[in-house]
């Protein structure tokens, strides 16, 4: 949705050839039919404006303010400029938690990418069943966060887990998957990826399906093998769709949750303690509603930077053919 | 020949796989259904299958409410969102007037804002007004949505012209060709919307988690959750729980999956 957010934007801020006849309309009648305008344009806006500046616009802002002060939830603010904010990119916990969550992304995204990506291809072919086969690896993305992490946490169980029971099967002793600091972060990218994996085929098959069956043809008669023509046109021409799942991944991955906290709750040792994590913890545990508008903050900061990088890197990479 | 045996592994590999991708939720319904399944050291297939696990799930946490809670929390947020998108939506496709193009941009922008930017002002905002532990605290932020009102207007831009034109010469004014030419004609990208409003509302966590400590007001998501807390080594009854927070996902699923697909794969690219 971001993707074409931008475009649509600058698509709406000019009003089409036909509504400028609309509306030309109301311009040239009365006071009266223009109040009448303007009120009716009122009842259609306000049920979404309303909320939107009171829910969304409104505590972002006060967030902002927040972030400049001590305060507890509960006593008065105190202020404290940008204190907050230094306190934060100097302590070692923030900085693992941003290291943690960007782990949590580089292990995630190749993940669903290249196995999203397969999965696309091979039901882009004209097979018997393929709708329910689509449906199948579906499944999991209408499935809630909550659930998927409860039940990957059992098939994980190190001692009576499905999984670590099967891996001895065959003569593998299975790791202790979330009870390991070393294994926490990868569990949770398993169960992640297991989770995204349908919505990224979905998203990539709707890609697929736009491109030009000609180009493999003529690609064909000129002796282009499998891989020549994954690389030289599917990849190319599947680059918006690319751009749409990277873009979508990052601004979601920096907001890992859920999964985490119903998984291993940050732990072991703090192993797979991410920044929303701490933002939560800091609000309800600790009390430090201040600090807390200032990591969520720091957050924003730095997803708005990664999406605006990445979109204006596009133009190198991402053919609109 | 090749071809043919290409075919073969193919299908055999994404079976395979889909199989993989099944098993998961097999075994957490073979669980659900076996007593005891976290005392055994070898998992197993149930000698004596049993529903006691869900007896005792709805024994230990008022899961009947809990249930209700979450139907009336995702059916509200569900139709609110659609009201308000579709009316926001007529507008920015229909009405121009100065400012109109900012105002857009700003309801674009809100879609970037990550949620956790909004927790303290937000819990603040809600025990100010005492709304926590209320089904209007969990549901007056999801009602208006910025991605709703996208999906709608980009509908509401194919619809020609001529429609509302002839209707405004019969007379119509904007709320009849809202209701009688806009809303009919963009039924598809409603039922879109309406299959994600309901998905995300069911299976939203973080906001229910904050706003609804009482047991007896929380939804599916964060009553397993707190249920794991507890008893996190009853994986029988765990499982039960995740049985019954799927299936009306699934149901909903099988009936929608054509629009859910539309939604995801239209949204994003066009």
């Amino acid at each position: 949705m971001t993707l074409s957010a931008a475009r649509v934007a600058a698509s709406a801020e000019s009003p089409s050839p036909v509504e400028k006849e609309i509306s030309r309309a109301p311009r040239k009648r009365s006071t009266k039919q223009r109040a009448k305008y303007a009120l009716t344009i009122a009842l259609f806006l306000l049920p979404s404006l309303i909320p939107l500046l009171a829910f969304i616009i409104g505590p972002m802002i006060a967030a902002a303010w927040t972030s400049l002060h001590e305060w507890n939830l509960i006593g008065p603010m105190k202020w404290v400029g940008l204190d907050n904010y230094t306190t934060l990119l100097t302590d070692p916990g923030t900085q693992q938690a941003f290291l943690h969550t960007v782990y949590y992304i580089v292990g995630y995204l190749p993940l669903v990418y290249i196995g999203g990506l397969a999965l696309a291809l091979a039901l882009n072919a004209k097979l018997k069943g393929r709708a329910v086969l689509r449906g199948v690896y579906f499944l999991p993305v209408v499935t809630s966060w909550v659930v998927v992490a409860l039940v990957w946490r059992w098939l994980l169980n190190p001692s009576v887990g499905v999984v670590n029971w099967a891996l001895g099967l065959i003569g593998i002793q299975g790791p202790g998957w979330y009870t390991d600091p070393a294994w926490s972060m990868p569990s949770i990218i398993l169960a992640s990826a297991w989770k995204d994996l349908g919505f990224v085929m979905v998203i990539l098959l709707a890609g697929l399906q736009t491109i030009n069956p000609d180009l493999y043809e003529a690609a064909e008669i000129d002796g282009a093998g499998w891989w020549r023509r994954l690389f030289s046109i599917t990849l190319p021409m599947l680059s918006p769709s690319t751009f749409f799942v990277v873009v979508l991944s990052l601004i979601n991955g920096f907001q890992v949750f859920d999964q985490v906290y119903v998984m291993t709750g940050g732990g072991p040792n703090n192993s797979s303690r991410v920044v929303v994590q701490e933002v939560y913890d800091l609000t309800f545990r600790y009390g430090q509603a201040g600090m807390a508008s200032a990591l969520s903050w720091l957050l924003f900061i730095v997803i708005l930077i990664i999406t605006l990088i990445q979109f204006r890197g596009q133009k190198r990479w991402v053919n609109y053919a | 020949m090749r071809n043919r045996f290409g075919r073969i592994s193919l299908y055999v590999i994404i079976t395979v796989g889909a199989l993989f991708m099944l098993f998961p939720f097999v075994w957490t319904v073979i669980t659900s259904v076996s007593p005891g399944a976290s005392l055994t050291t070898t998992p197993q297939l149930p000698a004596h299958p049993s529903l006691s696990p869900y007896a005792e799930l709805f024994q230990r946490v008022p899961f009947g409410q809990v249930i209700v809670n979450s139907i009336i929390i995702a059916v509200a947020g569900t139709v609110l969102q659609l009201v308000t998108s579709a009316l926001a939506a007529y507008v920015f496709a229909r009405m121009p007037f100065r400012g109109r193009g900012a105002i857009f941009v700003v309801y674009l922008a809100t879609m970037m804002i990550p949620f956790q930017v909004l927790i303290v002002p937000l819990f603040v905002e809600m025990k100010t007004l005492g709304l926590i532990n209320t089904y209007l605290g969990a549901i007056l932020p999801t009602i208006a949505s910025a991605f709703g009102v996208f999906l709608l207007r980009q509908a509401m831009s194919t619809v020609p012209y001529e429609l509302d034109q002839a209707a405004t010469l019969d007379g119509a004014g904007h709320f009849r060709v809202f209701f009688q030419i806009m809303l009919p004609l963009i039924r598809p990208a409603l039922a879109t919307l309406a299959v994600f409003a309901f998905l995300n509302t069911w299976n939203s966590f973080l906001w229910p988690l904050i706003i609804l400590r009482d047991p007896l007001m929380q939804t599916l998501p964060v009553a397993l959750s707190s249920l794991q807390g507890q008893y996190s080594t009853q994986w029988d009854v765990l499982m039960a729980g995740s049985v019954v927070s799927i299936i009306p996902m699934f149901a909903l699923y099988v009936f929608a999956q054509k629009y859910i697909v539309q939604g995801v794969a239209g949204t994003g690219l066009k």
